[in-house]
Parts: C-alpha cells; sequence; structure tokens
C-alpha cells in the first residue's frame, strides 16, 4: 500500500513540475516526459513511449493531457490517469487564476494597456509565423485536395463566418471517405495480382 | 445554468480542438467570442497572449481565464473539466484500438483532411488578431487613418525576427509588448 502511494505521489509530482515549468505545449513537453519516465524512472520502455505519443498526438485536446492520462493509466491505472491529469492541469489553472484577477484589476492601467496593446502585434505575429511552417508544409506535399481544404476552409471561417465546428466535421469526413477510397484502391491492386 | 454552458462550451473545444498546440485558438474564439460574447475580441487576444506566455496547453488556460471570470473559481474548475474531459473518453477509445488492431491509419487518414483545414482555421482566427492590432475593435477600413501604423510597424518587426532567427516567440511576445507599450505611452 504504501509502495503504491509512493508511485500516485511521484507520477502527481513528475506531472506538476513537467507541466509547471514547460512553456509550449505538448511537442516540448512529451520528449521530457519521455526523459522522466522512460530514462529516469524506467517506469515506461521507449517503444511503448512511442505508441503513446502517436495516440496522444492523434486524439483531440491538449497533447499534453493525452500524453499525461496514457502515461497515468500504464504507470497505475485508472487512479494513476487521474493523478498525473490533476498534476498537468493544475500548475495552469493555479497560474491563470491568479494572472485573471491581476487582468481584471489592471487592465484599465495606462501602462499595461500600452504594453497589452503592443503584444497584439507580437501574438499575430507569432500566429503567423506558426501558420506559414504549418502552410508551407502542407503545400510541399503537392496534394490537390489538402491544398483545397485548406484555401476552402479559410474562406468558410473567415469570410462566411460559418463555426469552425462544421468546418472540422466536413473536413475529418472528406478524410475518412478519401481513406475509404484508397484501401479500395489498395484492395483491388492486391486481387488483379 | 451558466456552469452548464460553460462545462459545455470547454466541453467542445477539448472534442474539436485536434493537432495541438494552437489548434485550440479558433475553437476558443468561436464559443467564448462568436457564440457567447464572454470575451471580446481585445481580451480574447489578452488571453492568447498571456496563455503563449504561461505554461500549460492554451485550452486550459482559456478555460481557467474564461470560468473565474464568467463564475468565478467553480467555473474554473468546471471549465478545466470539460475540457479536460474528451481527451480522457477519446484517448482511452484510441489507446484500446491501437493496442488490439496494432494500428491507427482511419484516424491517420482523418487527421491528413484536419491538418490542412487546421491551419487555415488558425490563419482565420490569427488575421482576425491582426486586424485587432491594426484596426482596433472598429474592423477592417479601407481609411487609412484608422490604420495603427506603429502596430504595422511592430508585426512586420516580430515576423521578420521570427522567420530569420527563430527565437523563441515569449520573447518576440515581451519585446514587442515593451517596445510597443514604450512608443505608445510616448506618443
Amino acid at each position: 500500500m504504501n509502495h503504491k502511494n509512493n508511485t500516485y505521489i511521484k507520477l502527481f509530482t513528475s506531472a506538476f513540475y513537467l507541466s509547471a515549468f514547460t512553456f509550449g505545449g505538448g511537442y516540448v513537453i512529451i520528449p521530457l516526459m519521455k526523459k522522466k519516465l522512460v530514462d529516469d524512472l524506467q517506469w515506461i520502455e521507449e517503444d511503448e513511449m512511442l505508441n503513446i505519443t502517436a495516440i496522444a498526438q492523434s486524439s483531440p485536446g491538449a497533447v499534453a493531457v493525452n500524453a499525461a492520462i496514457l502515461l497515468g493509466y500504464r504507470v497505475a491505472g485508472v487512479l494513476g490517469a487521474l493523478v498525473t491529469v490533476l498534476g498537468t492541469v493544475l500548475p495552469p489553472l493555479i497560474t491563470l487564476s491568479v494572472i485573471s484577477i491581476f487582468y481584471t484589476t489592471f487592465r484599465g492601467n495606462t501602462v499595461v494597456n500600452a504594453v497589452l496593446k503592443g503584444m497584439q502585434a507580437g501574438v499575430a505575429a507569432v500566429i503567423a509565423d506558426v501558420v506559414l511552417n504549418i502552410g508551407r508544409n502542407v503545400l510541399k506535399q503537392k496534394d490537390i485536395v489538402s491544398s483545397v481544404i485548406m484555401v476552402g476552409a479559410f474562406f468558410a471561417a473567415f469570410f462566411l463566418k460559418i463555426n469552425v465546428i462544421y468546418i472540422i466535421l466536413v473536413c475529418g469526413c472528406i478524410g475518412a471517405v478519401r481513406f475509404l477510397i484508397r484501401m479500395e484502391e489498395v484492395q483491388k491492386g492486391d486481387d488483379s495480382q | 445554468m451558466i456552469l452548464i454552458k460553460l462545462f459545455w462550451s470547454f466541453f467542445q473545444i477539448g472534442m474539436f480542438s485536434i493537432g495541438g498546440g494552437m489548434a485550440a485558438i479558433p475553437l476558443i474564439q468561436n464559443q467564448v467570442v462568436n457564440l457567447h460574447n464572454w470575451l471580446t475580441l481585445t481580451e480574447f487576444t489578452d488571453l492568447i497572449t498571456i496563455a503563449e506566455m504561461t505554461p500549460g496547453p492554451i485550452a486550459v488556460n482559456a478555460a481557467t481565464f474564461v470560468g473565474i471570470r464568467i463564475a468565478g473559481i467553480p467555473g474554473a474548475i468546471i471549465a478545466t473539466v470539460g475540457c479536460v474531459l474528451p481527451s480522457c473518453i477519446i484517448v482511452s477509445l484510441l489507446a484500446w484500438v491501437y493496442f488490439k488492431f496494432n494500428e491507427l491509419t482511419v484516424v491517420q487518414g482523418v487527421l491528413s483532411c484536419l491538418r490542412p483545414a487546421i491551419v487555415a482555421l488558425i490563419a482565420s482566427a490569427g488575421l482576425s488578431i491582426f486586424t485587432l492590432a491594426v484596426w482596433g475593435e472598429g474592423g477592417f477600413s479601407t481609411n487609412p487613418q484608422t490604420i495603427n501604423f506603429i502596430s504595422v510597424l511592430l508585426f512586420t518587426a516580430a515576423i521578420f525576427i521570427l522567420r530569420k532567427w527563430k527565437p523563441h516567440p515569449i520573447y518576440v511576445m515581451l519585446g514587442s509588448g515593451i517596445i510597443g507599450g514604450a512608443i505608445y505611452l510616448l506618443i
């Protein structure tokens, strides 16, 4: 029992620590989780970590939370998953609670207002930079469907103001249909051989 | 009632933010600004700025920020639970599929068509933040007098620095906040 409690405590502190000090979301936190759980604690095999990463990145929601659920479950079952999720979610929950109190108090302040106005341009640039990087990768695939989806989704969201959830659902369906057509082609290819 | 609304909104954000990182931004804007008017576009932009500079996933940061403003600490907790719950359900489901069939090809097939859509949606959200930075809450206008040239200058410098030296985004945001803030205070 004592040993078990130690595992939970260790899972919680690991998740809490990683979440509290990792800036930049899932793609940064996963290598750190690997270092902690595979290399240091040796609770998870290297291969399994790769599987967990693949599943975490394929699921909706924050990649860090997804990875935390899978790792917690793998090490200590459902309770382990709950413990790691709590550890991952608490640091941003506490930080943002404090910040939002300050925000409400100081948003009207001239200096704060000026700095935040200056930051608007910066955050727009950061988003534009990410969009340019991913967008270029999509175009590089030279896949017409992907390019059409990209342009169409932008048009639908920005100009037609269509609810983004519908856009995601439609594009997901296109992806599923396309996958099924490809599977059929592969099967036909196999049959004719 | 407001707690249920918060929960359901952030449940949808968690459910449909596919691809990690900035994928949550258009969904947060959709729920929080467009559908429920919980934040103005300026407050939403502040939130994204804060979320990009603090640790933790953007969706969880947003859930806390919006939840606490709308319904205090219980709101923050309910919204956070809402945005994490879809992950718990779907991750378990996918893990089961993965270990049973040892592949995720269908999911990856769907994702291959979602990726270009997600980029486009992030671009759309980013463009509304850019419009806010340059034209203010009034939105796009062809009248050159409404253009905030300091913002244009800051944006151009920031994107140039990001593309050329690839620094951590936090430094770029801090830099544009300090330089821009100083200019706004001096004029």
